[in-house]
């Protein structure tokens, strides 16, 4: 089908609005290894993870605020939450970041722990957003919920060996969580297949970028799955690293060029003259 | 209750786009922003192939993925079924524009005329925001305003929507969905119907027809 208005990539949202979900996703992820950390006993440790992870979920929402059209309305933003997911996630985000900060400034396990709860729910959140765009088959795709909730956990586990302790705990939490966004990776994947996503999605998810961002991820994965096999390496801080950088470059061609619209559906052309319509299959 | 529906015959619509132009005009969107659309699609392989005109819009969906989604309440639906955005709530962050399975939002960032830097007597009339959402009213304050003088959306002009006024073809209707007397709940039993992206289950009150009904 050629056509005038056809399926095409949204241009709604552009890199800050991929910012929130990068800087957001990977803040909060961060955050939740970080209570799981203290949780386990090293709240002191886990401080400065923490303290970064709330300052990438704070970035995340700084540059949502850039992005949209009246930005000293925002707090208008918190009038829906019987059904907006962003509004979910701009309430989460308040205390979200007020417990994160308290756990981080006094390394309080108590404090650490409920930031991580919340920072669940946030990353949460910020995966139902995509879902819930109707217009966008790649993001409406059941799986992708799984995949933006395990990739944002993977980018913490990374970053939390990046920035904080190399204990070999975390370097098994670390690949662990990769493993699992490998395979919510593949379910998305299959499942865009399967549900006949838009050809100019598919391309841009097997796109030359797309594929050097998960071999990037693969790397990660095999350099942390290394390093924990020979007990710690200096190499555990780069893999967990990739790890996150990985999960970013994804994320941010998800949420921009592989994001197009649905376009318009036709299913019978009209019956004209001696004409016989034709059914269009899709 | 009444629920406002347009019509659309696909066997009649020419694409002269006159429906685009009298919703500019009349409602003075800035260049880029049409609110009344007309597709220009083609299906098949050359020869065998076939061009449809398809106008479009706002469905004035009755379970609008746009309202769902918006996060400030700007969105909201009327109990005539017409959907709506109040530009003093929306925040402009495009989530709507992104639910919307019709393409059928808009949202300008800056003061832009059809000619140059003065706008027209129609955009002065209507000076359309910046930074919000916007889009299709179904011409909300037409109907309003002709119910106030008595008159029934659909088949006095005054109370019905620019476009269906203006159609040259009669491809386009207007009328309460609800009322089996209304002119555009005759056509919907007369003729052969679908609506776009009925998977999505958003209920849309455009209904596009495409052969008479079989007898």
């Amino acid at each position: 089908m050629s056509e005038t208005g056809a399926a095409h990539p949204q241009k709604y949202w552009d890199m800050r609005a991929a910012g929130n979900f990068i800087a957001g996703g990977s803040g909060s992820g961060l955050i939740a290894v970080s209570a799981l950390a203290a949780a386990a006993g090293a709240a002191e440790a886990a401080a400065v993870p923490m303290a970064i992870g709330v300052a990438g979920v704070a970035l995340g929402l700084s540059l949502v605020w850039l992005e949209i059209g009246k930005p000293w309305r925002a707090l208008n933003v918190f009038l829906h939450p019987q059904t907006s997911w962003m509004t979910r996630e701009s309430i989460i985000a308040g205390p979200l970041l007020l417990t994160g900060a308290a756990g981080a400034w006094f390394a309080s396990p108590a404090a650490m722990v409920l930031a991580g709860v919340l920072a669940l729910g946030f990353l949460y959140c910020q995966a139902r957003i995509l879902r819930a765009a109707r217009a966008i088959p790649a993001w409406r795709q059941a799986e992708i919920v799984p995949f933006i909730v395990a990739t944002g956990f993977a980018e913490g586990a990374g970053l939390y060996l990046a920035v904080g302790s190399q204990a070999l705990v975390m370097a098994g939490l670390a690949v662990a969580a990769c493993a699992a966004r490998e395979a919510a990776w593949l379910a998305y994947s299959r499942g865009l297949l399967r549900s006949g996503a838009p050809a100019a999605s598919l391309a841009a998810l097997s796109s030359q970028e797309f594929k050097a961002f998960r071999l990037l991820q693969a790397a990660a994965l095999i350099g942390l799955m290394l390093s924990l096999a020979l007990g710690g390496s200096g190499w555990m801080r780069l893999a967990g690293l990739l790890a996150a950088v990985s999960g970013w470059g994804i994320k941010a061609l998800l949420v921009t060029r592989a994001a197009v619209t649905r376009g318009p559906a036709i299913p019978f052309t009209p019956v004209r003259g001696r004409g016989a319509s034709r059914t269009i299959m899709r | 209750m009444t629920r406002y529906a347009m019509t659309a015959d696909l066997r009649r619509c020419v694409g002269c786009q006159t429906c685009t132009a009298a919703c500019k005009e009349g409602n003075g969107t800035p260049p880029s922003v049409q609110w009344r659309r007309v597709l220009d699609l083609e299906f098949g392989e050359y020869p065998d192939v076939a061009r449809v005109f398809v106008p479009t819009g706002c469905q004035h969906c009755a379970d609008p993925p746009c309202m769902e989604v918006c996060p400030t309440t700007a969105t909201k639906q009327r109990a005539d079924g017409i959907v709506t955005i109040d530009y003093g709530l929306c925040i402009g962050c495009g989530y709507c524009m992104l639910a919307c399975p019709y393409d059928a939002r808009f949202k300008v960032d800056k003061k832009a005329y059809a000619f140059g830097e003065e706008a027209t007597a129609a955009e002065r009339k209507r000076e359309h925001p910046i930074g919000v959402a916007t889009k299709c009213t179904f011409c909300s304050n037409r109907i309003d305003a002709g119910l106030a003088k008595g008159l029934t959306p659909g088949r006095d002009p005054e109370a019905t929507p620019l476009c269906v006024n203006s159609c040259i073809s009669g491809a386009l209707a207007f009328g309460d969905i609800e009322d089996p007397d209304s002119p555009v709940s005759k056509l919907v039993a007369e003729n052969r119907w679908f609506r776009m992206h009925e998977s999505l289950r958003t209920d849309p009150s455009f209904y596009y027809f495409w052969d008479k009904e079989a007898p």
